[in-house]
């Protein structure tokens, strides 16, 4: 069954060459693409992708730089994945064309800035080390000195991460068991995510408390490592199959759920058994991942009113990534006195995509515009996004605006409705 | 490449350094649009944001000679917004703009590339619509639809594209900008507008459109009638015509197109029928109702399986989806297919779609069928995998057979989608010489140099690529026979 080679793709993780040829042109998918939105050219555009990957499939094509450029620019949200009719696995066929460009050394990546990301991000110590170097940075008032100076125009790179920073909270870890409260319905684990974790405990706080008051207790493992969507949206299978097993072994297999409020996580991990066919316990713990809208949208929750006006952004990786785009807005709408409003182009990416607004401020910088402009068209003074990297993006758009618009997670939202 | 270093960088200069495309990689996914078989690369995309630009690009193609081809989403199913001599292909999508939106006089002005179903999404809140809603109107541009002179669905009711455009913005063949029609319903002098609609970038790029806005009807009703053969559904369509009913869309659906709209779509068609209608009726509400209980009774009489009403504009807009994307469903069976646009007299629909099952039969290729059965627009998707050729030749030579038995019934090569490169040769089947030569002389009106989408639109001459079809002489008459 192993083929050697697809064109001028080697093995092993070739694109699904079945996946490639599903595409029939249709151009449905353009629209809802944002980097076509922005660019308006074909080559950045989910069939101009596909269309080169097969190009490079039928040896039509050598990838080159400029192959891969377009292959970077890619946001790898899945938006052209829920649009397509005809079932292109367009985020599986991106994730293997990016492997085999990494191999071959073909990604216009800045690299010392990917790897150093990728050399902290996923590790919940450095990442612990590090956030505690910036919370020093803010506080001591360098921060202020720095961005007085100019420096950072100089690194357009690092100024974005600088500016994507919020106010670094303290630490406060989890306990490793919360109890169930009320009628007991089972055990869950709680994935916490490194982002979410470090830049928005309250969020996994939340989570926590609600998910112990819907009956669950959770189980928060404090060893947990990272799950591997940044490895994986970067074509680093190797790397990202290592976590997906050690992550394997620290949620026991008689959990009932393994639950993240991180929309990015929960999307990597269900899709585990995709990339680790042969490992019966990853597709077990795959199987038993569920975003915290999932398992709360029917939960007996005491919920008081809140009075607010919300407006809900659709993750890419809960919307296209998981299909989740019912569940989170029932949840909200299950909040006595809050008024959802909708957001146009609500699935349409912020311009986060896990650490793409680092590498690819230019475009990023874009899409939050866009995105921007049409939350202040809703007139809510509040947002909601289920994804810690949507989270960063948005509320950095709103404070380089100067905007007074809160940005949250919906599980914030409805713990603010428990009665204190 | 036919373009110069002097031509490219003039053009770089026009365009500025984002509206130009040059790599190879860029070129290559501009090579075909939905119709894959026909591939012609580009040797440059220009993406113009201005409509002086589109001008200074047209003139520049015209002293070096060199064809311009225009692409609008590249949704056509004719090998259209294709490049089979290279040149400049102008993709005119980043002009998207809806320049006004007129609605005491029920108009708008739009830019070519402004995606057909953003216009209605732009004035539904106020109660109207643009009516033209070809099948791709999620994405294909105003632009396109007015080069090919789309259809859709709810043209059995509302008319074609042209019946909706009331005015042009044009850079002709020539480089001239000239405005065809305008806004008033009645235009003094020759009906331009109308020539230009459907003329395929042939006479020159529209850069502004300005089209007719509809009040959105009181009421409408969308009905599901399932059929255990085709022939019955043919026949209740045929019954509903003839009762002298005009419902806004009357679609049908056979068996295979149905399980691929499912798998993909999840519209939850009948997955047991071997055919189904999706009748849509609006107007009044009383009057809706009365053809509703018409239509759906006409359907039991041919013993319909289920006549289903749906209940919700949700369910509604589900049943739409399913249809809309069906040709892109088709992924979920074949990577590839050619897409027949033939037309019959709807009374003669029963009679090819039996044809059409011994053609399938004879050649053992799989064909589905989505189409307007309404006016009669046959929309058969032959199956074939492009990896073998002799499939390919089946493929071919089916599409052939059914195209002639179509013209035979009385029908036409094209109902909506246009002619491009497909279409062009057959064209003599419907024409004569003298009405194609008339039509050469009005291209070369507007586009004197033939740099407009040359080879589209209209056959070659054997004796010269493109031009004039020279007359045979004309024999006395009674010379013969
Ligand atoms: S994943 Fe997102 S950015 Fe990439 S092609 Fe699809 S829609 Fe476009
Ligand atoms: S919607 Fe799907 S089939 Fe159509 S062009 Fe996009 S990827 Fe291809």
């Amino acid at each position: 069954m192993s083929v050697a080679r697809l064109g001028a793709f080697t093995a092993p993780d070739l694109p699904s060459l079945e996946g490639i040829r599903a595409c029939v042109h249709c151009g449905i998918c353009l629209p809802q693409c944002p980097t076509y939105r922005v660019l308006g050219e074909e080559m950045d555009s989910p069939r101009g992708r596909i269309y080169l990957m097969r190009a490079a499939a039928e040896e039509r094509l050598e990838p080159t730089e400029a192959f891969a450029r377009h292959m970077d620019l890619c946001l790898g949200c899945r938006a052209c994945e829920s649009a397509c009719p005809a079932g292109v696995p367009f985020g599986a066929l991106l994730e293997a064309t990016r492997f085999q460009l990494a191999r071959r050394g073909l990604s216009s990546e800045p690299r010392l800035l990917t790897r150093l990301i990728f050399a902290v991000f996923p590790h919940p110590g450095r990442m612990g080390l590090l956030l505690g170097a910036l919370r020093l940075y803010q506080r001591s008032g360098l921060q202020r000195l720095v961005r007085a100076s100019g420096l950072l125009r100089l690194a357009p790179r690092l100024a974005a991460m600088e500016a994507l920073l919020p106010l670094v909270p303290p630490r406060e870890p989890l306990p490793e068991l919360i109890p169930a409260r009320g009628g007991r319905r089972g055990r869950l684990g709680l994935l916490t995510g490194c982002v979410q974790r470090h830049l928005y405990p309250q969020v996994n706080r939340d989570t926590a408390r609600l998910l112990s008051l819907a009956g669950w207790d959770v189980i928060v493992p404090r060893e947990q490592g990272c799950c591997g969507a940044l490895d994986l949206h970067g074509g680093r299978l190797g790397a990202f199959r290592r976590r997906a097993r050690a992550l394997a072994a620290q949620f026991a297999g008689d959990l009932d759920y393994v639950v993240t409020s991180a929309a990015g996580c929960g999307s990597a991990m269900k899709e585990y058994g995709h990339w680790l066919p042969e490992a019966a316990e990853v597709g077990a713990l795959a199987r038993r991942v569920r975003d915290v809208s999932q398992v709360l949208v029917d939960a007996d929750l005491p919920l008081g009113r809140l009075e607010t006006s919300v407006t809900y952004h659709d993750a890419c990786h809960l919307a296209h990534g998981q299909k989740l785009r019912n569940e989170p807005r029932a949840l909200l709408a299950r909040v006595p006195g809050l008024r959802l409003v909708p957001l146009a182009d609500s699935e349409l990416c912020c311009g986060s995509a896990g650490v793409y607004n680092l590498v690819e401020p230019e475009m990023a910088e874009r899409l939050l515009d866009m995105k921007i402009s049409r939350i202040l068209a809703t007139g809510a003074r509040v947002v909601a996004a289920a994804n810690p990297g949507c989270l960063l993006q948005i509320a950095k758009g709103c404070r380089a605006r100067g905007l007074d618009i809160e940005v949250v997670h919906p599980v914030e939202l409805v713990a603010r409705a428990l009665p204190a | 490449m036919s373009l110069s270093p002097a031509a490219v960088k003039e053009l770089q200069r026009i365009l500025g350094p984002q509206g130009l495309v040059t790599t190879p990689e860029g070129r290559l996914v501009y090579e075909c649009d939905m119709h894959t078989l026909y591939k012609g690369m580009p040797d440059a995309v220009a993406l113009p944001t201005r409509t002086e630009q589109v001008q200074a690009v047209v003139d520049l193609c015209r002293r070096e000679r060199v064809p311009v081809v225009p692409r609008g989403s590249g949704t056509g199913l004719i090998g259209g917004a294709m490049a089979p001599r290279g040149g400049v292909m102008v993709s005119l999508n980043r002009m998207d703009r809806i320049l006004d939106i007129d609605l005491a006089n029920r108009c708008a002005t739009v830019q070519p590339g402004l995606i057909n179903l953003w216009l209605t999404r732009a004035v539904s809140d106020r109660g109207y619509f643009f009516a033209p809603d070809p099948s791709s109107q999620m994405v294909s541009s105003i632009g396109g639809n007015v080069a090919t002179n789309a259809g859709g669905p709810h043209c059995l009711k509302y008319g074609i594209t042209t019946n909706h455009v009331l005015g042009l913005e044009m850079v002709t063949g020539r480089g001239e900008l000239v405005r065809l029609g305008g806004k008033a319903m009645d235009r003094p002098g020759y009906d331009l507008t109308g020539a230009a609609v459907g003329s395929e970038g042939t006479f020159g790029l529209v850069t502004a459109i300005t089209v007719r806005l509809l009040h959105a009807p009181e009421a409408v009703k969308t009905v599901l009638a399932s059929f255990a053969t085709i022939g019955e559904a043919s026949e209740t369509v045929s019954d509903i015509i003839a009762a002298g009913m005009i419902p806004a869309a009357l679609e049908m659906l056979d068996a295979v197109i149905i399980r691929a709209i499912n798998a993909g779509i999840g519209a939850g068609y009948p997955d047991r029928a071997g055919a189904v209608l999706l009748i849509e009726l609006d107007g009044p509400t009383a009057e809706v109702e009365v053809q509703g209980e018409r239509c759906a009774a006409l359907c039991r009489r041919h013993r319909a399986l289920e006549v289903r009403v749906a209940h919700d504009e949700a369910e509604r807009a589900l049943l739409w989806k399913g249809r809309k994307e069906a040709a892109g469903a088709v992924g979920r069976l074949t990577s590839s297919y050619l897409l027949q646009d033939a037309v019959v007299p709807r009374s003669k629909l029963p009679q090819i779609m039996r044809e059409m099952e011994t053609i399938a039969a004879r050649h053992g290729v799989l064909i589905a069928n989505v189409f307007h059965a309404g006016d009669g627009n046959l929309h058969p998707l032959i199956c074939y995998d492009d990896r073998k050729p002799e499939e390919l030749a089946r493929a071919v030579r089916a599409n052939e057979e059914l195209l002639h038995a179509c013209i035979e019934l009385g029908g036409s090569v094209t109902g909506e989608h246009g002619v491009g490169v497909d279409k062009a040769e057959n064209l003599t089947l419907q024409y004569s010489e003298a009405d194609l030569n008339f039509m050469y002389r009005l291209r070369r009106v507007f586009d004197p140099d033939g740099i407009m989408n040359p080879g589209k639109l209209l056959p070659s001459h054997p004796a010269c690529a493109e031009g004039f079809r020279p007359s045979r002489p004309v024999l006395p008459t009674g010379a013969w026979i």
